[in-house]
């Protein structure tokens, strides 16, 4: 047996043990689930390690275009590799980057997190958290306010008298989806006006903003269903592949045993249910 | 600092702005003038609605069903003697979602420690794992019930999307917990963790702003903060007279931003009409 027939038997029992949920909870789904919660954890860590870490923070503090025997810096750095020489290889880390001691502060910021390991310190992991949360919201104000606000104040000031627009289109502009945009717009909007109770005019207002909301919403779960249908299709035509003589029968073979023993089980399960 | 200097700071720094561009404004892209404006008069509309909060100055902010039915769902789990499971969505601390789903978190982890109900929050990330540990740790701590803290109340899955959701999947089916509550950004599982919760009977609540789940939450939940209405429950369940402040803030804009619109609409009718003379879709092409 080679590596693709044993990877395709593998990959059929993981599908169908991720199916069999759909039955109910049992040991097949319990060994995929805790196998891959399990490998996917060790893999995003080693993933973050070697793609970020490494390169990233190590690589721009020690990297190998200024690397010099006899400096103090690479004198830890040189320590450093004799404790883990993968990490850190002989003649500094060669990704492309310069030396910018400003990569100190991640590299602090880190250790600070990893403190919260150590309980008496474990408050120091706050400053991470707040670093992370104040760079996010000042880095993204301004695109949210140049994308979110002004681009939409934009693409919601449409021409309402323009002779070359036709009157009606379902598709192409036109000068009712031109209202159509800015009457959605305008009652979502208010819909999101938290100062005033949703009564009266104002009421039948948003009324009609959550009719535009819904509306929008029944588009997207269509759209995303039907993306969800071509995922499906994609497993089964898998499993119709791997049912060929080519690999051995395999989806036919692990879903007969995979129907016996969950068959067997409720039997078992019927006969005495205190089990 | 009071009103009276916060208005005389304000007209220094407008009079200091008009002479530095009077003067030829170096070092200022010109062409990004509509942004600064933006951002000086959006920041200010916040910064004012915020000290009117700090203030103790009542804001009303209208009732959200789905706000109450936290309360209902915490209730439901202690009289079924059921954990409550929170999921604070998929993202990291930098997602203003996460940051929203994490103050809630906070107010649901008061009602369970007050009602001495158990509580599950499995997390996908590391950093959301501390912060969520943070937040239920203080609130124990608030209602007098640093006993019934444990850290392993919130524990880390995995960073993997579909794995996580799995994981979650397999805690639903076996905790059965009566509640379920979905407060974060979500992807594609939103839908997986969702139909879960429902087939397992839990009343559920969700919360989130990622436009593309939020049909699916819609769909299999009992209640759904819809986008923003999100942000608005963590603000006003946090009671913090900052983020209180900075929801009336926000709706000041939206309705200077509708008034734009519709004056921008007429402005733009009146260009192709060639009644005026100013084309509004030029000005806001800058960046």
């Amino acid at each position: 047996m080679n590596i693709e027939i044993f990877g395709a038997w593998v990959a059929v029992f993981l599908t169908l043990a991720i199916f069999s949920f759909l039955y109910k909870d049992n040991p097949f789904y319990k060994i995929a689930e805790h196998l891959f919660v399990g490998v996917s954890a060790g893999y995003w860590m080693s993933m973050f390690f070697w793609t970020q870490i490494q390169p990233n923070l190590f690589g721009r503090l020690w990297p190998s275009s200024q690397y010099s025997e006899s400096g103090v810096w690479y004198r830890i750095y040189d320590l450093l590799g004799v404790v883990a020489g993968n990490v850190f290889p002989d003649g500094g880390i060669d990704k492309g980057h310069d030396l910018h001691f400003i990569y100190l502060i991640p590299l602090a910021l880190g250790i600070m997190m990893l403190l919260s390991l150590y309980k008496p310190l474990n408050w120091m992991a706050r400053w991470g958290i707040a670093y992370t949360v104040g760079m996010a919201a000042g880095l993204r104000a301004y695109g949210f306010l140049s994308s979110n606000v002004l681009g939409q104040v934009k693409g919601t000031i449409m021409p309402l008298v323009n002779t070359e627009l036709p009157l009606f289109d379902l598709v192409e502009p036109s000068h009712f989806n031109n209202l159509v945009i800015l009457v959605g717009t305008v009652t979502g909007l208010l819909y999101f006006y938290f100062s005033k109770e949703h009564k009266g005019v104002f009421g039948n207002v948003t009324k009609v903003g959550i009719y535009f909301l819904m509306i929008s919403f029944g588009a997207s779960f269509g759209f995303a269903v039907m993306g969800r249908i071509s995922l499906l299709i994609g497993r089964f035509v898998d499993l119709l592949k791997f049912s060929g003589e080519q690999y051995h029968h395999a989806s036919i073979w692990v879903l007969l045993l995979m129907v016996i023993l969950l068959g067997y089980s409720a039997y078992k399960e019927k006969e005495n249910p205190e089990v | 600092m009071n009103d009276r200097e916060f208005i005389i700071g304000s007209v220094i720094f407008t009079i200091a702005f008009l002479i530095y561009w009077i003067v030829g404004h170096p070092y200022f892209i010109a062409e990004r003038i509509v942004m600064f404006i933006a951002i000086i008069g959006f920041g200010g509309t916040l910064i004012f609605y915020t000290r009117k909060a700090q203030r103790g100055e009542d804001i009303f902010l209208r009732t959200i069903p789905g706000l109450k039915a936290v309360e209902e769902a915490v209730g439901r789990s202690t009289e079924m003697g059921k954990p409550v499971l929170f999921v604070p969505g998929i993202q990291d601390m930098d997602q203003v979602e996460t940051v929203a789903g994490v103050i809630v978190l906070g107010h649901v982890s008061k009602m369970t420690a007050r009602y001495e109900t158990p509580l599950n929050v499995p997390v996908s990330r590391a950093i959301v794992m501390k912060a969520a540990r943070e937040a239920c740790k203080e609130s124990y701590l608030i209602e007098g019930r640093p006993d019934m803290f444990h850290e392993d109340m919130v524990h880390y899955v995995t960073d993997e999307q579909f794995a996580y959701a799995a994981g979650v999947n397999g805690i639903m089916v076996r905790e059965k917990p009566a509640a379920c509550i979905y407060m974060g950004k979500f992807f594609a599982e939103s839908l997986i963790l969702a139909e879960t919760g429902n087939s397992i009977g839990a009343i559920q609540i969700a919360g989130t702003a990622s436009q593309a789940q939020i049909p699916f939450f819609v769909t299999a939940c009992d209640y759904t903060l819809i986008g923003e209405e999100f942000f608005a429950a963590s603000a006003y369940l946090s009671e913090k007279p900052e983020l209180v402040g900075g929801v009336k803030g926000q709706d000041m804009i939206k309705l200077v931003i509708i008034g734009l619109i519709l004056v921008g609409v007429v402005l733009r009718l009146g260009f192709d009409m060639g009644i005026i003379n100013i084309n509004i879709m030029e000005l806001l092409a800058a960046k």
